[in-house]
């Protein structure tokens, strides 16, 4: 039962206040994708033991979407940060790669 | 209006803790951009008391403010004045991006008054209540057993808890049954 | 035999008699007794029946670990099955029934299995119960029925409450014993919220009964002080009776409470269980003390040294006259000198070391005790009590050297760290060879969210054996916890505890080393599932090499005990069997909870009503007093009819349908979901979430909309209404309100967050009543108000706010019947009395309130689809027909990639059409199309299946909708669908709409 921290109401929330969703930081494939790009969209997930980026909505809580990196392994949480944005932030990385050596955002998944 | 009756109309469960179906009271969503110095400005206008921090509600009587996410605002007003506020708030926001709808309604409003009210409440809702945590002033969204709820302190012995109007029964029916379990005594 | 001994007794008042039942038979104990202390008080040893040989059994232990003496407990409404006896507290009136015996504890038929226990191995019912395969349902299944579970199933619905409880401390302590309250009081002086739990009822743990001296002062008097302590401090909850029953992620712990248990009478929930989240979890939870394997060891009498001692100590209880102690440590020299100076008869201990010294073995020395060094036990001999014992050398193969006459024997095989709550969540464990146990290796421990350890062990649960270790590592781990908390405060001092030296012990895992196979299949491991030393070694011989698989073949540990007497001893014989060591072996997996919890304290306050909640609407009330036939539709109970006296649920439907057709009806839709979406950018957002154009959607109007998910597939449809300029209103279904909520705030937060709209989910402000039938204006006028409700004021698919009667309305001319319809929206608030006043108001139309199921007939005839019924997940809008709904001015929307994929475009996708039997009956529910030929599986081909089938009281006959191969180009073929019972049915392909093809009724 994990215990994330949202990043917009700054509650620290337990699991049975969130709703998971999925990996985080897909690029959406509209009309005129190829089929490769649009299968990639919609079905193929990364399923790594180790770091991962996921999407969490505090759902009993503000609603809010936010992402969380997080080892699978461990339940290690790096950082929570807010959904609007293309990759994590700098500090997030920063942890992330301290804490497991050789890992780089570039070779996320 | 005089037909308007509340979820559970006025339901009491009498105890060393009450449990208490509060009636009526005006409720409006406001979504829009809580750093906007108009917004906030008839917010406090309406209500008659400080913007809240985020966490926070800020309630005297039957008006209060709730911060209830980063762009809403849960404002209290007495039943009969919802139209009129919601009159001001699209006048005064006129300009601006902004959603507010009378939600008074679709909620319930159930107090929690008692010496042991903060246990009632944890017998509940995953949420830490110790006093030095989560006192008069603080508000938390979260559940209550399994549906949504939002709650706060009117003062040391007395939480005010809202729910949707549908599940008003069930959350009356959980406050009974574990205030009438009696006290813990963790805190 | 056992007895009560005079003058001791630590936690019973002897002033104070208890009355209790046993198998019927009425006794008596003291306040303070344990259920097995008592029955053993009034010489009742034999106390249950093992599992597969229905062996006599009697207490093992004096605790939790217990897997003997289980009880049924209670009567009617609070009857409880599997009740350890060693954990229950008597209290005046207790009623107890032994278990798993026939016809009676003394004599059981089902005993019999012991004689042919050499044909009743390891792995007998894998063996036994695979062939005929006819025989699995008719002759195995009974069989296995009949002799599975140990105690009965409570037969009555249980009288006691529950809860739960959520706490959020900085430091758990679990264990109440010297090393729990050293940790708790390290931790609570440096100002951290401490929670400190012990599964008994009294707190010193083992300290209390072997009394060494702690700060200066005897064990007890220094925890009475700590107690008092730890009471006043305002930032510590101390709480007896709770049990630390798992250990899980970021620092959840589940604790059971065991309010009333003792005290049935009390007021108050029986079980209350903690879900607590702990930022440091210190689990002192002590040590079990093992078993030897020596032919015998299940014989009543034979029990473990340390409880034998806690009972003469704790409950002034001797298990015998003549007591022989076999072991190899020192601990149990402590029980032979209790038992000497309490007068008692000890003939020898029996020690498998060759030899040892000490202080103990001074001590018992010089109380005139015979010690044998290098000395096992070849077998014990007795039936439902211990006779005696035969002596032989530890290193021979057990030729008995003498025999010992005595009616108990004290055996101790060393200790074993309660690790469970330690390894829950991931702490490893070490093989600690020169104390022979597992313990926990602290450089894996369970680590919590920020990636650091969050549980640490303290005191004999981390291996440390004496009162100087054990307080000193319990100090220190609640010091840390305390730190790793945040709380940084220094002060107090460590405990300073001291006890007598003892000598090394020697691993000794069966009696005597060289026991033959005759000595090797009486010698238990599982006294509870009746696994043997002989039985383990088979399943290893069998190739059952991974403990894992060893023990679900031999069902060694998978007692309600869950091993935690026989795990260490059976993976011990499993590694000699495997010539490997015991670290390579290793131990199954630990996982909670540590003890058994009620199945009440898991639901808590989740029974009868508030078992889940119902969702009511304002019309709820009256619908339940006036005929509603619920049925469920998501957490709503909605009116299936409304039925009256005399009718039939179908009767009431047809009678509906009717009514609404040619007078008028009223739908309680008030569930339907509402979403207001406003924003400068709303019109574009809602082109994007609807297949069709809602942007262009003039104020004051209507439009149907479908929704698709991102993989094409049709989501929810639903009414859109403009509300101004910048504001649409979308209708969902009843089931998605909540979910098309959560699914455009998803778009609107992590997709195309530069767009400007708000979305309200406004359902429940508002009670929606459809008004539908010829006579719906009629009814609605007389109502009065300042609304123009004329077909020129307000056409069909438009909408207007106003007056009804007194009401706030917002009116919608919308029709899901195909009848003239107008859905009214008054506030919830209004709900109930607007429903009266169109009941009242329409009594000289001959208004009737119709339920879900003329809803679904109507729209049926109308042709109307149903999401959940047309749809299912794998269904598009081509599917149904509703290419019209595809705008094809829009550059993108949800779903719209998706239906260029290939499958997508399919021509040879089912789609929908209307079905009609030929002989005007009703086409089952979900049938298939039949069509020529079989698949790759053998199985025969199918074109096509029914998604709504009902009676059509408007048409008198059976109408249909299905889904077909090329459907719409086959109209007036003739396809068979097959039925349950075989056979087939035959169906005319038509046009789905049945009724009022031009729908002119609906636009008057």
């Amino acid at each position: 039962m994990l215990i994330l921290h949202c990043p917009y109401c700054g509650v620290d929330a337990d699991e049975t206040d969130l709703h998971a969703g999925g990996q985080a930081h897909l690029k959406r494939e509209g009309p005129g994708s190829s089929d490769e790009d649009f299968e990639d969209y919609l079905f193929l997930r990364a399923n790594p033991k180790g770091v991962h980026f996921e999407r969490w909505r505090h759902v009993y809580g503000c609603g809010k979407w936010f992402h969380a990196a997080r080892c699978t392994a461990t339940l290690q949480v790096f950082g929570t940060y807010p959904a609007q944005t293309l990759e994590p932030p700098q500090d997030i990385k920063d942890k992330i790669a301290d804490a497991r050596p050789g890992w780089s955002w570039g070779d996320k998944e | 209006m005089s037909n308007a009756v509340s979820a559970l109309n006025g339901k009491v469960a009498p105890g060393e803790v009450t449990i208490r179906e509060d009636g009526l009271r005006g409720m409006i969503t406001l979504r829009a951009d809580l750093a906007d110095s108009k917004v906030k400005s008839v917010c406090t206008g309406l209500s008659g008391v400080d913007f809240p921090m985020p966490g926070h509600a800020n309630c005297v009587g039957d008006k209060g403010l709730c911060w209830m996410s980063p762009d809403e605002m849960l404002i209290l007003v007495p039943y009969a004045e919802v139209e009129a506020a919601l009159e001001l708030i699209n006048k005064n926001l006129k300009k601006k991006h902004f959603l507010a709808e009378n939600v008074s309604d679709a909620r319930a409003l159930i107090l929690v008054e008692g010496s042991y009210a903060r246990d009632v409440i944890a017998k509940l809702a995953p949420v830490d209540l110790h006093p030095d945590v989560f006192g008069p002033g603080d508000f938390r969204r979260s559940h209550l057993g399994q549906v949504a709820a939002a709650f706060w302190m009117r003062d040391a012995d007395t939480f005010e808890v809202i729910c949707f109007r549908s599940v008003a029964e069930y959350t009356f029916g959980l406050l009974e049954a574990s205030a009438q379990a009696g006290p813990v005594g963790h805190f | 035999m056992s007895t009560r001994l005079a003058g001791k007794g630590r936690l019973i008042n002897k002033s104070r008699a208890v009355s209790f039942r046993f198998n019927g038979k009425n006794l008596s104990g003291f306040e303070g007794d344990t259920l097995a202390s008592a029955l053993l008080a009034n010489d009742q040893m034999l106390m249950g029946r093992s599992f597969k040989y229905h062996r006599p059994r009697g207490v093992v232990g004096a605790g939790a670990e217990e897997p003997n003496a289980l009880v049924n407990l209670g009567e009617g409404g609070q009857f409880e099955p599997n009740q350890r006896a060693t954990t229950t507290e008597i209290f005046d009136g207790l009623t107890a029934t032994s278990q798993n015996h026939w016809p009676s504890l003394e004599f059981d038929v089902g005993a019999i299995n012991t004689a042919f226990s050499r044909f009743l191995p390891a792995g007998f019912y894998y063996k036994m119960f695979m062939y005929p395969r006819a025989f699995w349902k008719h002759v195995y299944e009974p069989f296995i029925r009949q002799s599975a579970g140990l105690g009965k199933a409570p037969k009555d619905r249980d009288t006691s409450t529950y809860e739960h409880y959520h706490a959020h401390v900085d430091v758990l302590v679990v264990g109440g014993g010297i090393a729990g309250l050293a940790a708790a009081q390290a931790a609570g002086e440096r100002g951290a919220r401490v929670l400190l739990i012990e599964q008994g009822n009294s707190w010193g743990g083992r300290a209390m009964v072997d009394t060494p001296t702690i700060d200066g002062i005897a064990a007890e008097e220094w925890v009475n002080n700590t107690i008092q302590a730890l009471e006043n401090m305002q930032n510590v909850d101390l709480r007896l009776r709770c049990m630390g029953a798992g250990v899980y992620d970021h620092g959840y712990v589940l604790a059971y409470e065991r309010l009333t248990d003792h005290a049935p009478k009390d007021e108050g929930p029986r079980h209350r269980l903690w879900r607590v989240r702990a930022k440091q979890v210190v689990t002192a939870t002590g040590a079990i003390e093992r078993p030897l394997s020596f032919a015998g060891n299940d014989i009543p009498g034979v029990v473990l040294s340390a409880a034998v001692r806690d009972y003469a100590v704790n409950y002034g209880v001797s298990l015998g006259d003549r007591t022989v102690v076999v072991t190899n440590n020192d601990d149990a020299y402590r029980t032979a000198i209790t038992l000497k100076q309490a007068g008692l008869d000890i003939p020898a201990i029996i020690d498998a070391r060759p030899t040892a010294q000490g202080p103990l073995i001074d001590a018992a020395r010089a109380l005139d005790i015979r010690i044998e060094f290098g000395k096992g036990i070849a077998k014990v001999k007795g039936g439902k009590r211990v006779k005696s014992v035969g002596i032989c050398a530890q290193a021979g193969e057990g030729a008995v050297l003498e025999e010992i006459e005595c009616d108990c024997v004290a055996m101790s095989g060393g200790w074993s760290p309660v690790v469970h709550l330690w390894s829950h969540c991931g702490g490893k464990l070490v093989w600690d060879a020169e104390q022979v146990m597992f313990r926990p290796d602290h450089e894996n421990p369970p680590l919590g969210a920020d990636g650091a350890a969050f549980v640490a062990t303290a005191g004999v649960a981390n291996g440390h054996l004496f009162t100087a270790e054990v307080v000193a590592d319990g100090w220190a781990a609640g010091r840390s916890a305390a730190k790793a908390a945040g709380h940084v405060k220094r002060g107090g001092q460590a405990p300073i505890g001291e006890d007598a030296e003892e000598g090394p012990i020697s691993s000794v895992w069966l009696m005597p080393q060289g026991a033959k196979h005759a000595l090797r299949s009486k010698a238990w491991l599982d006294f509870q599932n009746d696994v043997k030393v002989s039985d383990v070694q088979l399943a290893a011989r069998e190739g059952f090499e991974s403990v894992e698989h060893a023990k679900r073949y031999t069902t060694l540990g998978m007692a309600t005990d869950q091993g935690k007497l026989s795990n260490i001893n059976g993976l011990a014989i499993l590694s000699q069997s495997l010539n490997d060591e015991i670290p390579n072996v290793g131990t199954t997996t630990f996982r909670p909870p540590y003890t058994p919890i009620s199945m009440g304290a898991i639901t808590g306050v989740a029974r009868d009503a508030l078992f889940q909640p119902i969702r009511k609407t304002p019309v709820s009330d009256w619908a339940n007093a006036n005929g509603a036939d619920n049925e469920p539709v998501g957490q709503w109970r909605r009116p299936y009819a409304y039925v009256r006296g005399g009718e039939t649920v179908h009767d009431a439907v047809n009678r509906e349908v009717r009514n609404a057709r040619e007078n008028v009806g009223l739908l309680d839709a008030s569930t339907l979901g509402k979403l207001v979406v406003k924003g400068p950018d709303a019109g574009k957002f809602l082109d994007l979430m609807y297949t069709n154009m809602m942007s262009t959607l003039p104020v004051g109007k209507c439009r149907y909309g479908l929704m698709c998910s991102e993989n094409g597939f049709l989501m929810d449809d639903g009414v859109v209404v403009r509300m101004d300029d910048n504001t649409w209103l979308c209708h969902t279904t009843t089931g998605g309100a909540e979910r098309i909520h959560a699914h455009m705030e998803d778009w609107l937060q992590c997709e195309w967050w530069d767009m400007q709209v708000y979305v309200a989910n406004v359902t429940e402000q508002y009670a929606q009543i459809a008004v539908v039938g010829p006579k719906a204006r009629k009814l609605l006028r007389k109502l009065g108000g300042d609304m123009d409700l004329s077909a020129e004021a307000l056409p069909f698919m438009q909408w207007k706010a106003g007056k009804i009667g007194a009401f706030d309305a917002r009116v919608f001319r919308i029709s899901f019947s195909g009848e003239l319809s107008y859905e009214v929206a008054v506030p919830a608030g209004q709900g109930a009395a607007f429903w009266d006043a169109l009941l009242e108001a329409g009594e000289e139309y001959g208004v009737m309130p119709y339920g879900t199921e003329a809803l679904h007939i109507m729209r049926a005839e109308k042709g109307f689809i149903m999401i959940g019924d047309e749809t299912d997940g794998t269904v598009i809008p081509q599917d149904l027909n509703l290419q019209w709904a595809l705008s094809k001015k829009k550059e993108d929307y949800i779903g719209k990639r998706a239906h260029t994929r290939s499958h997508m475009a399919d021509p040879n996708r089912w789609k929908l059409v209307g079905l009609e039997t030929l002989d005007g009956s009703v086409l089952p529910d979900g049938a298939y199309a039949i069509a020529d030929g079989t698949n790759d599986n053998g199985q025969g081909n199918t074109q096509g299946r029914v998604t709504s089938t009902y009676y059509s009281p408007t048409l008198d006959k059976g109408i249909a909708m299905g889904l077909v191969h090329k459907g719409p180009d086959r109209m007036g073929e003739v396809i068979e669908f097959n039925k349950v019972d075989g056979t087939t049915i035959a169906a005319k392909i038509v046009d789905p709409v049945f009724y009022d093809k031009e729908g002119e009724k609906q636009d008057v």
